[in-house]
C-alpha cells in the first residue's frame, strides 16, 4: 500500500489538515493577545480569561448549557440506541418506512426548519419557553445522530453471542443487558458525547426555542459575535474547544485500552 | 387492556414460565419500537403540519406572537371556524414579492456550488487518506472527525479574523507584496463559499473515504497492467465505484447548506441574501408567523426530494453492510 501512497497524496492531505486547523489554531493563539484588536499580535496577556470569568453573563449561560446537554444528551441517548436497535433488529413492522425517514431527516434538515417547527409545536401545546423546551428540542435532534451511531455498531454486531445466551436460557432483556449493551457500550458512549457537543454547539435551534432565563452560551457568544470580533470571545471559545479537545482524547484513550484488554482477552482465551 | 392481558395470559399459564417470558418479550420489544416512534412523531413530524397549519393562517389575524396560534382549548368549533380562516395568501405573497423568490433560487445556487467546490476539495484528501498505509489511517480519521466535535459557530467565527479587510489574510497579501490594495471578502457570496466548504468538509470526507477505502485496489494495478493510463483508470473504475460516498457526501452538504442560517449571517453580511436568514428575519425581526411558516414550508417542498435520496442512500449503505 506503500508504493500508492503518492507525493500527491501527502500533500493533499497535508493542505486539507491545514485548511481544517488552521482558523482554529488562529483562534486559540489570538485568545491570548494583550491588544484588544484581535488582529494585531500586542504580546502575550491571559487577561481575557480573567475579564471572562468575570462575565457574569457568559457564565450563567455556561451553566444553562451544561445542564441542556447532559439531560438532553442523556434522554436522547436511550431514545436513539431504541430507535437504533428498532432499525436494525425490527426489519418488517408496519410504518417501518415512515420510522427510518423520520430518524434519517432530521440529520440533514436545515435547523430554521427544525427550530420553527419545534416552536410552533411547543406554543400550540402552551408550554411556556425556556430551559425544558430547549433540552425536548435538543434530545429530538441528537437522539437521531446516536441512533445512527449506535446503528452502525449494532450492523456489524455478532449475534450469535444473543443466540448462545438464549439457547442456555437467559429471557431475552437479560440477554440484552448482559451480552448486547456491554457490546455495544462504546458506540453508546461515543453517542452520548456526539450528543452532547452537539447540544452545546446549536445556535439556531436553541435561539428559537429558547425563552427568557435560558440562554444558551451559543445564542450568547452570538449575540456578542454581531456587536464585532473580541479577544474575550476568542478566549470562551478556546475553554470550549479544550473541553471538547480533553473530552474527545480520554475518550479514544479509553477506548484504545479497552481494545487492547479485549485483544489480551482474546489471546489468553485462545492459549486457554 | 385487561380484556388482552387476560386472552393473552391463559394459554401462557399453560406453556409455563416461558410462555410468560415470551410474553414480556414481546410487550419489551413492542416498547423497544413504540417509544422511540411516538417520540419523533410527537417532535419531529407533527410540528411539520402544525407549520403547514399556521402558514395557512392569516397574517391580518391580529395576535402578538406570543399568544397561541392553533387553540385547541376553543373546541371543536373553535377549530372548524379556523379551518375556515385558513386561505393561501402568504403563498401567493410569497410569490409576488421577488425578494422571496430571489432568495431560494439564490440559496440553491450557493448550496449547490458550494457543493461542489466542497467535492473537489474534500475528494483528494479522502483518496490521500485511503490510500494511507493502514497504521495511521485510524488517526487520520480522526484528525478529520475532530474539527466536527468544535463548535460549528466557533469554526465560522474564526474565519471572521482571517478574512476582513484589515484581517489575517489581508495583512499576509499585503506583507507578501502579491495584492497592494486589501481584498474585500467579508460580506460577499465567496465568504460563504468558504464558509460552506470548511465547515462542511467532513460531511464530505468521510463518506467519501468509507467508499474509497472499500475500494479494491488491484483493480487499478490490473488496469494499469493493462495499459490504462492513470486519469482514464481514475475516472473509469476509482470514480464510479466511489459514486456512492459521492451521492451521500454532496447530499450531505447540498441540504443543510440551502437552509444555512450561521455562515450567511456572520460572512455574508447584508449584501448576500439567503432563505435561511430571511426566515430567521421574517420571523425574529419582522414577528411573522405565519409568513414564516409559509417560507418554511416551500423550503421544505424544494428539499424534500434530495432528503428522500439521502433516506434511500442511507437504507442501502445498510443493507449492504449487513
Amino acid at each position: 500500500m506503500n508504493a500508492t501512497w503518492s507525493r500527491f497524496n501527502i500533500i493533499s492531505i497535508v493542505l486539507g489538515f491545514a485548511f481544517l486547523y488552521l482558523p482554529i489554531v488562529l483562534l486559540v493563539v489570538f485568545s491570548f493577545n494583550e491588544s484588544k484588536l484581535v488582529t494585531v499580535w500586542g504580546g502575550f496577556s491571559t487577561k481575557w480569561y480573567v475579564s471572562l470569568f468575570h462575565n457574569r453573563g457568559l457564565m450563567d449561560a455556561t451553566w444553562v448549557t451544561a445542564r441542556v446537554g447532559v439531560i438532553s444528551a442523556s434522554v436522547a441517548t436511550v431514545l436513539g440506541t431504541l430507535a437504533a436497535l428498532t432499525l436494525t433488529r425490527y426489519t418488517r413492522f408496519r410504518g417501518r418506512l415512515l420510522f427510518s425517514g423520520m430518524v434519517f431527516a432530521p440529520l440533514v434538515m436545515p435547523e430554521v426548519i427544525t427550530g420553527l417547527s419545534l416552536l410552533l409545536l411547543f406554543v400550540a401545546v402552551g408550554l411556556d419557553r425556556g430551559f425544558l423546551t430547549v433540552t425536548l428540542a435538543h434530545t429530538t435532534l441528537t437522539m437521531c445522530f446516536v441512533a445512527v451511531v449506535v446503528q452502525s455498531r449494532l450492523i456489524t454486531f455478532d449475534r450469535s453471542l444473543e443466540e448462545a445466551a438464549m439457547d442456555l436460557g437467559a429471557p431475552p432483556v437479560k440477554t440484552f443487558f448482559q451480552i448486547t449493551l456491554p457490546v455495544i457500550m462504546p458506540a453508546i458512549v461515543s453517542g452520548w458525547m456526539l450528543a452532547f457537543t452537539l447540544s452545546l454547539d446549536d445556535l439556531v435551534i436553541a435561539s428559537f426555542t429558547s425563552g427568557p432565563g435560558a440562554t444558551t452560551l451559543p445564542m450568547k457568544i452570538y449575540s456578542q459575535v454581531r456587536l464585532g470580533v473580541t479577544p474575550e470571545i476568542n478566549a470562551a471559545c478556546t475553554i470550549l474547544i479544550a473541553v471538547v479537545a480533553v473530552g474527545v482524547i480520554i475518550a479514544s484513550l479509553a477506548n484504545k485500552r479497552r481494545e487492547v484488554q479485549r485483544q489480551r482477552d482474546e489471546q489468553a482465551a485462545q492459549r486457554g | 387492556m385487561s380484556a388482552v392481558t387476560a386472552a393473552t395470559s391463559s394459554p401462557a399459564s399453560a406453556a409455563g414460565k416461558s410462555g410468560l417470558v415470551r410474553l414480556g418479550a414481546a410487550f419489551v420489544s413492542r416498547l423497544v419500537i413504540i417509544v422511540p416512534y411516538l417520540w419523533l412523531l410527537f417532535f419531529f413530524l407533527v410540528p411539520f403540519i402544525i407549520v403547514f397549519k399556521i402558514s395557512l393562517s392569516q397574517t391580518a389575524i391580529a395576535m402578538p406572537p406570543y399568544t397561541p396560534v392553533l387553540d385547541f382549548r376553543s373546541g371543536i368549533s373553535g377549530f372548524i371556524s379556523e379551518f375556515g380562516a385558513l386561505n393561501f395568501d402568504n403563498y401567493t405573497w410569497l410569490t409576488q414579492d421577488a425578494l422571496y423568490f430571489n432568495a431560494y433560487v439564490t440559496s440553491v445556487i450557493v448550496a449547490a456550488i458550494s457543493t461542489v467546490l466542497t467535492l473537489l476539495v474534500g475528494y483528494p484528501i479522502a483518496y490521500g487518506m485511503a490510500r494511507a498505509p493502514a497504521t495511521i489511517r485510524p488517526t487520520l480519521l480522526m484528525l478529520v472527525i475532530l474539527p466536527f466535535w468544535t463548535s460549528f459557530l466557533i469554526r465560522v467565527y474564526a474565519w471572521i479574523g482571517i478574512l476582513k479587510p484589515e484581517g489575517l489574510l489581508n495583512q499576509l497579501l499585503l506583507a507578501t507584496g502579491i495584492i497592494s490594495q486589501p481584498l474585500i471578502i467579508l460580506n460577499t457570496y465567496t465568504a460563504i463559499f468558504i464558509g460552506i466548504v470548511y465547515s462542511y468538509l467532513p460531511f464530505m470526507v468521510l463518506p467519501l473515504y468509507s467508499s474509497l477505502e472499500k475500494m479494491d485496489h488491484t483493480l487499478i494495478e490490473a488496469a494499469k497492467d493493462l495499459g490504462c493510463p492513470p486519469t482514464s483508470a481514475f475516472w473509469k473504475i476509482t470514480f464510479p465505484l466511489s459514486l456512492p460516498g459521492v451521492i451521500a457526501g454532496c447530499l450531505l452538504v447540498f441540504i443543510p447548506a440551502v437552509g444555512e442560517f450561521v455562515i450567511p449571517d456572520l460572512l455574508g453580511g447584508s449584501q448576500t441574501l439567503m432563505i435561511g436568514r430571511t426566515l430567521w428575519n421574517e420571523f425574529f425581526a419582522n414577528r411573522d408567523w405565519p409568513v414564516s411558516s409559509a417560507v418554511a414550508v416551500i423550503l421544505l417542498l424544494l428539499l424534500i426530494v434530495p432528503i428522500m435520496l439521502f433516506q434511500r442512500a442511507q437504507a442501502r449503505a445498510q443493507e449492504q453492510d449487513q
